[in-house]
């Protein structure tokens, strides 16, 4: 098991670092930057500016000077927010990604499965049929169009929830970006969840299980559940990887300070470090969390371990 | 035996179908598909051929009509109508006795203590809402006129947005771009992942490893993020949009091809081309890439609406096309973000967006359905 987690911690670093190195090179070869303004800056201002910020080295020393940095955690000054570090954005706006994202993912994992193993057991009812219908508009309907209907929807034409903004942090101002954030992954997990249910329902242990006369819940619960969860598992890292994608959509939505926001506006102004401290950040998540999905996907499935 | 030698080959008066034929036909039974079809149709119809049919451009300001809501009635409506006349009315110093709108005409009677000027007219036409007033009937010694002009009204059938463009047209402009970039882009993608994948698989041994583990390491990139990277570093060109979207969505293709053409050239005339001298690239070209075709248009079909998707995630960013021009993304993000003033610029693009989202969705499952024999 040990061996099997060093391998797959060894090749996250390769990715990690072709990331790194493509948002590096693909910054440097931009046409344009931050500092071309609308009225051009003096000679003397420019070379200054670019002496303060390193970019008067020559290309590979301010490339190995960025990886040195990044491998130490600092990811430079922003551009536009001058009186900010890239890193103190970042410790910014973490927390409140984290929220929204751990919120939105604990809705659509337990949501999903057990909407997905309610139509498992009564496959082909009514049940059935309406989540399935349910889960084909999550799936196809994206949460950029999500969010604005929910808004429209709770907090203009009902007013019950507000409509943007942390406000107090209380769940309140929770609900609506974290259902519009959830929703689609919701449906996905409801799908996987009710196509492995329905064909773990049809293994002979589990007819073994039942011949034993175990109760439906134990059966269900105990032993058709474990095997259900491998593709549902297995989806728990591209889902990190969407619900962080969806997080930049729905923190601009609903004006949430989170990273995604700030990946956002770093975009729009052109604020490369700020820009390249983001996508590294969710790098290094969407890579974490494909291991975290491997290791456990080692432990429920015996047989992966021993490829 | 004796059985099969007196089945025919062919059931009488049953035209033997071809396996085009077979597939067609699973796949005309598919409702959701038939209908999913229908509306594309229909949607693209309405997005390139629309702008036709209607007499406002994409980027056409009216002024006087900032953020009007979607009605089917012509604008101004009636009561304003009533409202200018009788006010254009006071300024003459008559008195208005009827006032009627039809289409793009009025008709207004006047009355005075004295008999009326025939230029009052032209305190009507100072109005914006009139032109060409003039008196068509004179009673009562000239006390009592009737007036006939024309009213200049315009259909906003989905309302304006904040800069006073119909929204109408904006929606049409917006579903050109989206289709567009959605095809495109699927072709650019198109193209890289069956060269790729073709390559790649033909070639085989180390060169194979080697691409291959590089696509894996792609795959675990957070792609989304470097796309925007790149819109953001390299300006926001039409042009420049799609590349990038099809740079990105390449790698499934990659694998696919790859897979095919693995079995494919184990095949005798792939034997054959190569005994007779053929180069890798001559046999690729000729032999293994149009062999392909079945799996990779299916993969297209899903592969377009994921395009589409990422555009307009795009553009809702504001990292899209840039104005006057729009797609569905940046219709829908101005929506959002004047859902409470004007809920009418979320609602209209949404639909169509959803609309067309499902509509491939059902296509592409559909088209698989009917093409791919694995899934009978």
């Amino acid at each position: 098991m040990l061996s099997f987690v060093l391998r797959r911690l060894a090749s996250a670093v390769p990715t990690l670092f072709i990331v790194v190195t493509i948002s590096f090179f693909l910054m440097r070869f931009a046409p344009g930057g931050p500092f071309n303004l609308e009225r051009p800056l003096s000679p003397q201002t420019m070379a200054n500016i670019n002496k303060a910020y390193g970019l008067d080295l020559p290309l590979w020393q301010q490339y190995l000077r960025y990886l040195g940095n990044v491998v130490r955690g600092d990811f430079g000054p922003s551009y536009i927010y001058r009186d900010n570090t890239v890193d103190q954005l970042i410790g910014m706006g973490l927390p409140y990604s984290i929220e929204l994202g751990l919120w939105a993912l604990g809705v659509a994992l337990v949501g999903g499965v057990a909407a997905g193993t309610f139509a498992a057991l009564r496959q082909n009812s009514f049940l059935d049929v309406a989540i399935m219908s349910l889960s084909t508009v999550g799936v196809t309907v994206p949460n950029f169009v999500i969010g604005p209907v929910l808004t429209l929807v709770f907090a203009v034409m009902l007013s019950w929830l507000p409509a943007g903004g942390w406000g107090d942090g209380s769940l309140r101002f929770l609900i609506l970006p974290m259902i519009a954030l959830a929703l689609p992954q919701l449906a996905v997990f409801a799908r996987l969840t009710r196509g492995a249910m329905i064909e773990a329902l049809h293994t002979d242990h589990i007819r073994t299980a039942r011949a034993y006369g175990l109760p439906a819940r134990t059966v269900v619960v105990t032993h058709a559940m474990r095997a259900a969860m491998l593709p549902v598992v297995s989806y728990l890292a591209p889902c990190a990887a969407a619900l962080l994608t969806g997080s930049a959509v729905i923190e601009t939505l609903f004006t949430i300070p989170g990273v995604g926001r700030f990946f956002v506006l770093g975009a729009i102004n052109r604020d490369y470090t700020l820009v390249m401290g983001t996508v590294v950040l969710i790098a290094v998540f969407v890579i974490v969390f494909n291991l975290v999905v491997d290791i456990l996907y080692g432990l429920l499935d015996p047989r992966v371990r021993h490829e | 035996m004796s059985d099969l030698a007196q089945m025919p080959a062919v059931l009488p008066g049953v035209a033997s179908r071809s396996l085009f034929q077979l597939a067609a036909m699973r796949f005309r039974r598919n409702r959701a598909a038939m209908a999913g079809s229908v509306v594309l149709v229909l949607v693209a119809l309405f997005s390139f051929l629309g702008p036709l049919f209607i007499s406002h451009a994409y980027d056409q300001v009216f002024p006087s009509y900032v953020s009007v809501p979607p009605s089917l009635e012509p604008r101004p409506g009636a009561d304003s109508l009533e409202g200018a006349i009788s006010s254009a009315a006071a300024r003459a110093r008559v008195t208005l006795q009827a006032f009627d709108v039809e289409g793009q005409t009025f008709t207004a009677t006047f009355t005075s203590d004295a008999a009326i000027d025939p230029r009052t007219t032209r305190y009507i036409d100072r109005a914006n809402e009139f032109d060409d007033t003039k008196v068509t009937e004179t009673r009562d010694d000239g006390r009592t006129i009737v007036v006939e002009g024309r009213v200049s009204r315009e259909y906003f059938l989905f309302g304006t947005d904040s800069n006073g463009r119909d929204l109408v047209a904006r929606v049409m402009l917006g579903g050109q771009i989206s289709l567009a970039v959605g095809l495109l882009a699927s072709l650019v993608s198109l193209g890289i992942g069956v060269l790729y994948g073709a390559t790649s698989g033909y070639l085989g041994g180390r060169v194979d490893n080697v691409m291959m583990r590089f696509v894996e390491i792609l795959y675990s990139l957070p792609f989304v993020f470097l796309v925007v990277v790149l819109v953001v570093f390299f300006g926001r060109s039409f042009i420049l949009i799609f590349l990038v979207i099809g740079a990105v969505e390449w790698l499934d293709m990659a694998r696919i091809v790859r897979g095919q053409t693995l079995a494919l050239k184990r095949r005798e005339f792939v034997a054959a081309a190569q005994a007779l001298g053929l180069t890798d690239w001559q046999i690729i070209r000729r032999h293994v890439v149009p062999n392909t075709i079945g799996p990779v248009v299916v993969f297209v079909t899903v592969v377009v609406p994921k395009v589409i998707l990422l555009e307009s995630f795009l553009s809702f960013l504001g990292l899209g096309v840039q104005a006057p021009l729009t797609s569905w993304g940046a219709l829908i993000s101005e929506g959002a973000n004047n859902i409470q003033s004007a809920p009418w610029l979320l609602i209209f693009p949404a639909v169509f967006f959803v609309l067309t989202l499902f509509s491939l969705n059902f296509v592409g499952d559909g088209l698989r359905d009917a093409l791919d024999p694995r899934d009978r």
